[in-house]
């Protein structure tokens, strides 16, 4: 039973793991399948996280500091579309100036804000989001096999990370089923025939980007106010760059999306768990390795051995109306 | 005005739409200032003080500009092939592997002017062997320069942390970091230059590294204006498909470029290293290679605009640590707000202000946008 609870155990925190990266990977998602990179991820996460911690611990409302966290997040991605969009900017400098002004101003807002060494103040209970115990879950949880499954591995979890995985079919139905989906999907592969149809293409676009500021900041908010007590700084730790690569993992799609985030999940999960204890066959493997996979692994993908990562086609490409 | 992006004369272009746009990114930066509770103005000129003060003030700035200058021109280079290399972070930190290499087996044997020459062959070729992979598969596979420089960074930091906590690190020492080097690694400083105009220094680690980074700056602007495979790269990086019409091998021309590039990040890491702190230490490397970015976008990818840009942030790293010593609200941490919106300014937003200057140039003198005649005239 010893092993089976191990188990147990490292697929539930892979679940705690993987849900900043579902969140994130799905907000790429929406960006880049409208033909907008987005390489400022983890710095819409960071603000987020900041914001939501921030409002939470002063407002004394876990809902309240949700809600900054999104509009924060939201306005950051914002400025990503005002340059990228409107003015035609280069969308990886704009990502990359996001995730700077976002890594600086949370810790210098922080400190002047809350005198903790860019702290927020220690949620209580109340400001940060509980654990839900799905029903029946104490009633069960002796059962051998279901029980520990039900009761620990599906239960347990707080309202974010039910919203996370409830994301993954709601987006594949925006993207796929809704007429907004077909036309961020149109955006993203020929932004001319767009226009021809008579849509606005950066009015789309930026339509895209709130989605991506949304998912960012709820993301964010899951790290500060349900995995952690509180912001710390650059508490996201390149998250928003492993969501990038799983979205590449994924080949943009939500459901591989989710799957990919679980993997990304398992490999930081497996590596806390064996820090130092040895494998049967392979012996010892360096936590460091463990946590260099998920790169190797979309390196490896992008390099073509597994399948082929192919984006939309105007990905990256700032859109003219004419010339 | 039919072209958005009409022609300027070339001091407006070169000069006044960067100097623009860093006024703009620093009157933002000035905002936070005001938020986080503090006198802008007041903390602009604790800045320039810090920096320009006094004799050690200068010889650090100009020690955190050496380490720019190398990272600005590796973005450059490869910018120039239009490739982003965002991995010059990465590339540096695993130079620093080579370093260690030169340094450990030769410090007590060689004197520092041979394990110099050694060291930047070393962390050259380290570098460029790092920004090689990414390069072929972007060559050969098509695979996004961007994101696997991202991810070669990643790859690149768990390296350096096994190896700095575990091979690397002596056995007696707790510390993730090398031995320090002997004396046969250290390379002299350069203070006495400074202390030349009437300047006291007590201790900076200014050091000869800083002439080398000149000298690599004058290289690449040799390389990249003055020969052919710098005409070739500029051709790829305006128009990869001109390039190819003309006969250039695509393979060639990126590989090239992102190995330059990559050895150039790689001998940052001599500065902080063999300059400084005379050991290889976990994030030795802290930012820098992304510093390169905005420093390469503020110079506008020339030599002559990197040093400078490489200079300012010299200023406000060096004038930034003397701000957190006077202003405790303000930490180093502004300066990270402030390197973000040089980027956003000079780089993301660098055509937002171009249609109001152009109009302005336009109704002074039409001739100076290349216009023919003033619109409205015509017989």
């Amino acid at each position: 039973m010893d092993v089976f609870n191990a188990i147990i155990q490292t697929l539930d925190s892979t679940i705690r793991l993987s849900v900043p990266l579902l969140l994130a990977c799905l907000a790429g998602l929406y960006s880049e399948r409208a033909g907008i990179f987005d390489i400022g991820l983890e710095g819409k996460m960071l603000v987020g996280a900041f914001a939501g911690a921030a409002a939470a611990s002063v407002f004394h409302s876990a809902f309240l500091g949700l809600g900054m966290a999104v509009v924060i997040s939201v306005a950051f991605a914002m400025i990503h579309g005002f340059a990228s969009i409107t003015h035609r900017g280069n969308q990886i400098v704009s990502g990359v100036a996001i995730n700077f002004i976002a890594a600086g101003s949370t810790i210098i807002l922080g400190q002047a804000w809350f005198q903790q060494g860019g702290r927020t103040p220690a949620l209580q209970p109340g400001e940060r989001f509980e654990a839900i115990t799905l029903p029946g879950a104490e009633a069960i949880r002796d059962v051998p096999i279901i029980g520990p499954i039900y009761a620990e591995l599906l239960s347990g979890h707080s309202i974010l990370v039910y919203l996370a995985f409830l994301m993954v079919p709601f987006t594949w139905w925006v993207l796929f089923r809704t007429r907004f989906g077909l036309r961020l999907r149109a955006v993203g592969e020929n932004p001319a025939a767009v226009d021809t149809a008579g849509i606005s293409v950066a009015w789309l676009r930026y339509r895209a980007l709130i989605c991506t500021g949304i998912l960012t900041g709820i993301a964010g908010a899951y790290l500060s106010m349900v995995q952690n007590g509180g912001f710390v700084k650059d508490m996201t730790a390149g998250k928003g760059y492993i969501a990038l690569a799983a979205l590449i993992f994924a080949k943009w799609k939500p459901v591989n999306a989710m799957f990919a985030c679980l993997l990304f999940g398992f490999l930081d999960a497996a590596s806390i768990r064996l820090q130092g204890s040895p494998l049967p066959i392979i012996g010892k493997v360096p936590a460091q390795f463990m946590q260099a996979l998920p790169y190797i692994l979309t390196v490896i993908l992008l390099a073509g051995f597994i399948g082929k990562a192919i984006p939309p086609r105007a990905g990256g490409v700032p859109y003219v109306k004419e010339r | 005005m039919s072209t958005p992006y009409a022609k300027l004369p070339a001091w407006a272009d070169y000069g006044l739409i960067p100097l623009i746009n860093l006024f703009v990114a620093f009157v933002v930066a000035g905002f936070v200032v005001l938020l986080v509770g503090e006198n802008p103005l007041r903390a602009a000129v604790i800045l320039v003080e810090g920096a320009f003060g006094k004799g050690t003030g200068i010889a650090f700035t100009l020690f955190y500009a050496t380490t720019f200058i190398f990272t600005g021109l590796s973005v450059a280079v490869a910018a120039h092939c239009g490739l982003f290399n965002i991995g010059t972070e990465g590339q540096a930190y695993i130079a620093g592997l080579g370093i260690a290499i030169v340094c450990l087996s030769f410090d007590s044997t060689l004197p520092w002017w041979l394990t110099f020459p050694l060291a930047i062959i070393a962390a050259a070729a380290v570098g460029a062997l790092w920004a090689l992979i990414p390069a072929y598969l972007q060559a050969k596979r098509g695979s996004h320069i961007v994101i696997t420089t991202i991810m070669f960074n990643f790859i690149a930091a768990s390296i350096m942390v096994y190896l700095l906590v575990g091979p690397l690190k002596p056995a007696a020492s707790q510390a993730p970091q090398t031995r320090n080097f002997l004396a046969g690694a250290e390379l002299p400083k350069l203070n006495w230059i400074i202390e030349l105009f009437g300047a006291k220094i007590r201790s900076a680690p200014l050091n000869v590294t800083f002439l080398l980074a000149l000298v690599m700056a004058f290289l690449v602007w040799l390389l990249i204006w003055r020969t052919k495979l710098g005409y070739e790269m500029r051709t790829y990086g305006h128009s990869p498909k001109a390039a190819r019409y003309a006969g250039i091998s695509e393979t060639r021309i990126i590989i090239t470029a992102m190995m330059i590039s990559g050895a150039l990040a790689g001998m940052m890491a001599l500065n902080p290293v063999m300059g400084d702190q005379h050991n290889v230490a976990i994030d030795f490397v802290s930012g820098a290679g992304f510093v390169g970015i905005a420093v390469a976008l503020m110079g506008r990818l020339h030599p002559f605009g990197i040093v400078l840009a490489a200079v300012l942030f010299g200023m406000l790293y060096q004038g930034g640590a003397e701000l957190a010593f006077e202003m405790p609200a303000i930490s180093r941490d502004m300066i990270v707000i402030i390197q973000g919106l040089v980027i956003l300014f000079a780089g993301a937003l660098e055509h937002m202000f171009r249609p109001y200057i152009q109009a302005l140039f336009a109704s002074f003198s039409p001739r100076s946008v290349g216009m023919e005649a003033v619109k409205g005239k015509g017989a």
